[in-house]
């Protein structure tokens, strides 16, 4: 854990360092193009990995009543059998996190008076969804009004969600709640796998370092808008020459802060798709949730799908004849007839 | 068998977590905690590679030399062939959500029992030769190579988890436990480890057409005592027709149940009704098992028990096929038995059935039809004549199975029927039961003796739950739609809830299906007195 | 590849969708410079160009406060030079052009700030 914080906090400084010993070249221009090369080559080669393995089998999972008997009612969302169905699952599950939401937490009670012994209770328990979905939507408005910085005119959709992100109107420049919730979701996400002690036993430097990044990238974006400020007028001439394929830098103003903001989003882009991050694209993969559940109404083709080899019948036959002769069981072919000595 | 611990004291016994990190743990191989290994002349027989003796509890697995290079070839083939593999390896976030889903880690407090962490195991391998960065950093990002004692480890867990999919319910990504733990069931069978509990019944299936290895002669037998005993319980013997062409149905069912009490019940419950409609049908000595062994040890096993069942209708002309309660049986049935051995014969069709007309449409494909669909279908059009006060002396829950319930989403139709045959029924609390239902404990191959207090174990949530029921509702009978779980839940429910009874769902319909011609019913399936029968008769004589 | 018409579809979708920044900027103008014009006529602002590039916004703020809250009329600035405050006395004294000055940087990143909704926007020509 500790590990993973310092990794940050090391990529952080050399960026800073870098951007004051004249390196934001570096980090400012050939950094952040790596980035999203390697992203998106990164997902996509991931995607198409996962694609050149076929799914053998159709292994939804069932998460209600399958639609069989016309008087049954049956699970649309949690079963679906049509496509449309499946869809409105994917729906459901990527933009509503639906699995998540059943989450339970199951307590154990050593004397309970009804069970007159132990007994297990499973409690609701919604944190998890919530700060998760939290974080993800947070994530996306913050990602989305950054979007004032990569077109000109601002389109009036990004002011509208400003106007609704500022809605509070507390200080200058406005706070917006996004920023700080998003902090909030993540030192959640952190807090339960340091202090939930199953979440600690199973956490690597895998699951902290993209914690702390994103952490990292939020103080130092927040930062930049209300403390070490960046001026965003640079920023966005700045954003504007790299999204333009004409980068310049040399004559703007950006501060070091920019520069830490900047080199952590990189770090980010470079490290997902190598990480357990590419579950936002597998998502969409995954066997148990975008199969239709028809698995008896149309048949799922295996594309390996062996030869078939099993004891046939005529061979079972051929080894219980006289006995099943002796038990009066139909036969293929009657057995010989012995002859008599 | 070692005497088990009390409840209380069973639950007292959960080790803490350990101080070290899971990659530094080891699992002991205590005795209880794993099933005993297979032989090797049914792996020989069954041509499965590398047959070798071992002993689990033993320092060296007589592993073949090249060991670690067939379990890496074997596993790169498994990512070849599986997009699943490759998923769940690659998008797992480690959110915990489905630590306290499995039965196992409930049951036991190992951390390892926690589905992530099950995963993990393989996971951790993965990262090493499939991953940049666990390539660069290892241990740091939970990345390990092969050793023999990763292999133990994986085969322990891979043998503490009944592949029920409860966690895949909860994950955020539908991550399939039960797809990981099946492929390193696979894994293990490349390197000759496999667990006798399993091997012995898919030798037996194989080679006999069941999994208890009985043959045909001996099968024919049991099924017609059993109908002798319908006929001393109702006076009338249903009829027992045996791989007879020419008929429009044919039934399979686990061969659990024309064998072990109390799925002999339920045996006698289909004969009873099959009878009581005249239904055309058949029952095969050769196609004689429902469940399927082999999918608790490769994906080509499975293929090859199921296969039997397409190749009989065929032979014996049946147009669709009925099948019996079953957890794991319906698992293949449902959802891997058009793919294994599709598509269906070609003189098969669409299920109908021939005393309602209703069309199986859902069934179209794989042309099998549960019996309970079919049977709750025949209540809904009022085709039986039910007398469910003759279930009035138990008040009875309903254990959804996982397979039928997580990997079919057949929830309401036993219900459907049991409401229609019990005037007293009563659900577990709501996180035990239906899509959320808990194993049985004993699941995938598991309910072997010598991993008694494992299964108890295990099967606490479940036990727990009807301990509730029991308590509070006083129910005393548990109905269920599988034939492991007859045969796992009573001991269960012994542990956990003394005084509940087990039974499948059609001895219920059974006792409650009032017969044409029949005298009046006296007694029960089990042969046990129905009560009010003697007060009836004593007051028969005082008038 | 497997399922390959899906799961193209789905790789273009995600790929357009990632590189939005770099699209969505074509369906406008580039933007290369401010186009802010400072005021000829005097040296020095309340505070020096530094300062008031960062934090003008809280200056006003606080200059709002002290008026309208406080009734205080006078500022110190850090140079210990003392300035009425005021927007339309002080301020637009210097940077007479709403449109050449703050409207330059505002609308091309998107700050709407709620000065205007009880100043009137001054007007070119009067």
């Amino acid at each position: 854990m500790l590990e993973s914080l310092l990794v940050v906090l090391l990529i952080a400084a050399v960026a800073w360092i870098g951007s004051c010993i004249g390196l934001t070249a570096v980090f400012g221009i050939v950094l952040p193009y790596v980035a999203v090369l390697v992203f998106i080559i990164g997902l996509v080669k991931r995607m198409i990995y996962w694609a050149k393995s076929p799914v053998p089998f159709a292994i939804p999972t069932t998460g209600g009543q399958e639609r069989s008997l016309d008087f049954i009612p049956y699970a649309k969302l949690d079963c679906p059998s049509s496509k449309f169905g499946v869809f409105v699952r994917m729906v459901l599950e990527v933009c509503c996190f639906r699995s998540l939401f059943r989450n339970t937490q199951a307590c154990t009670f050593e004397n309970d008076p009804v069970n007159g012994g132990a007994r297990v209770v499973y409690y609701s328990s919604k944190w998890l969804w919530f700060f998760s979905l939290l974080f993800h939507y947070c994530f996306l408005i913050v990602f989305l009004r950054h979007f004032r910085f990569f077109m000109e005119p601002v389109p009036s959709c990004i002011g509208i969600i400003e106007a609704v992100d500022g809605v509070l109107q507390i200080g200058a420049p406005r706070f917006f709640l996004t920023g700080g919730l998003l902090l909030c979701a993540l030192l959640f996400l952190l807090a339960r796998r340091i202090f939930d002690q199953r979440l600690r036993y199973i956490s690597l430097a895998n699951d902290y370092f993209p914690l702390f990044l994103l952490i990292g990238i939020v103080l130092s974006g927040i930062c930049l808008r209300y403390f070490d400020k960046a001026e965003i007028a640079q920023v966005k001439i700045f954003i504007m020459g790299l999204t333009h394929f004409s980068p310049v830098i040399s004559g703007l103003d950006l501060n070091g802060m920019f520069i830490v903001h900047l080199t952590l989003v990189c770090t980010l882009l470079i490290y997902f798709p190598y990480s357990k991050l590419v579950h936002m694209p597998g998502i969409f993969f995954s066997p148990t949730r975008n199969l239709p559940t028809n698995t008896r109404e149309v048949r799922h083709v295996n594309p390996w799908n062996p030869p078939k080899q099993f004891f046939t019948y005529p061979e079972y036959e051929d080894t219980y004849r006289d006995a099943m002769a002796a038990a009066g069981l139909p036969l293929e072919k009657q057995p010989e007839k012995k002859p008599t000595e | 068998m070692a005497k088990l611990p009390s409840p209380k004291d069973l639950l007292a016994s959960r080790p803490d977590f350990p101080a070290e990190s899971w990659l530094d743990t080891k699992p002991e191989f205590a005795p209880g905690s794993y099933c005993y290994p297979e032989k090797k002349e049914t792996m020989e027989l069954l041509h499965m590679p590398n047959p070798h003796d071992w002993d689990p509890s033993a320092e060296d697995w007589n592993l073949p030399d090249d060991w670690e290079k067939i379990l890496c070839d074997a596993f790169a083939d498994r990512l070849a062939k599986h997009r699943s593999l490759k998923l769940f390896m690659d998008i797992c976030v480690r959110c915990g959500a489905c630590a306290d889903k499995c039965h196992f880690f409930l049951g036991t407090n190992d951390p390892k029992n926690m589905p992530v962490l099950r995963a993990e195991l393989l996971r951790s391998l993965y990262r090493r030769d499939y991953t940049k960065l666990g390539k660069i950093l290892g241990k740091k990002v939970g990345a390990r190579g092969w050793d023999k004692n990763v292999v133990k480890e994986l085969f322990y867990y891979a043998y503490q988890c009944t592949e029920c999919r409860r966690c895949s319910l909860f994950c955020p990504y539908g991550i399939d436990t039960a797809e990981i733990t099946a492929i390193v069931r696979e894994l293990m069978h490349e390197v000759g480890l496999g667990t006798h509990w399993i091997m012995d019944p898919v030798k037996n299936c194989s080679f006999t057409g069941n999994h208890l290895g009985i043959k045909p002669h001996s099968f024919k037998e049991i099924v017609e005592m059993l109908a002798d005993d319908c006929e001393t319980v109702t006076g009338i013997r249903p009829k027992t027709p045996f791989n007879e062409k020419g008929h429009e149905i044919l039934f399979i069912t686990p061969s659990g149940d024309v064998f072990a009490d109390p799925g002999i019940y339920t045996f006698m419950g289909y004969l009873l009704l099959f009878h009581e409609l005249d239904l055309d049908y058949t029952l095969s000595t050769y196609a004689s098992e429902g469940g399927n062994f082999g999918s608790f040890t490769t994906f080509n096993m499975a293929k090859k028990l199921n296969a039997k069942m397409y190749a009989e209708a065929e032979r014996l002309g049946s147009k669709w096929i009925l099948g019996g309660e079953c957890g794991h049986m319906w698992r293949v049935v449902n959802q891997y038995m058009a793919t294994y051995n599709g598509p269906s014969p070609s003189h098969m069709t669409v299920p109908k059935s021939p005393i309602t007309g209703t069309v199986f449409k859902n069934a179209a494909a794989t042309k099998m039809v549960h019996i309970t669909e079919f049977t709750a279908d025949l209540i809904r059009h009022g085709k039986l004549n039910l007398d469910p006060s003759r279930n009035d002396h138990i008040i009875t829950t309903f254990h959804d199975s996982c397979n039928p319930a997580r990997a079919m989403g057949l929830l309401e139709e036993p219900r459907y029927i049991l409401k229609h045959v019990c005037n007293h029924f009563v659900e577990m609390p709501e996180n035990t039961i239906r899509e959320q239902t808990f194993c049985c404990g004993a699941g995938s191959g598991l309910n072997t003796e010598e991993i008694m207090e494992l299964r108890m174990r295990s099967g606490m949530p479940r036990g727990n739950a009807l301990r509730y029921v029991q308590q509070k509702y006083g129910v005393n009978h548990m109905a269920c739609v599988c034939a492991i779980d007859r045969a796992t839940l009573p001991p269960l429910a012994n542990y956990w809830a003394p005084g509940v009874n087990v039974s499948g769902l059609h001895e219920l319909v059974a006792n409650a299906l009032v017969m044409k011609g029949e005298p009046k019913r006296t007694m029960d399936l089990r042969q046990e007195d129905l009560p009010g029968v003697e007060d009836d008769a004593e007051g028969g004589e005082d008038q | 590849m497997y399922n390959a018409r899906p799961v193209c579809i789905g790789i273009v979708i995600l790929v357009v969708l990632l590189t939005a920044p770099f699209w969505v900027g074509l369906f406008g103008k580039n933007y290369t410079e401010t186009g802010v014009q400072t005021p000829t006529n005097h040296e020095a602002c309340v505070e020096d160009a530094d300062f008031m590039r960062a934090q003008h916004m809280r200056l006003l703020n606080e200059w709002r406060d002290q008026a309208l809250r406080n009734e205080n009329r006078t500022y110190v600035a850090k140079d210990g030079k003392k300035w009425e405050i005021s927007l339309q006395n002080t301020c637009m004294k210097c940077h007479t052009s709403y449109k050449d000055f703050c409207e330059k940087c505002h609308i091309s990143n998107s700050v709407s700030p709620y000065c205007w909704s009880c100043h009137i926007i001054p007007t070119e020509g009067k």
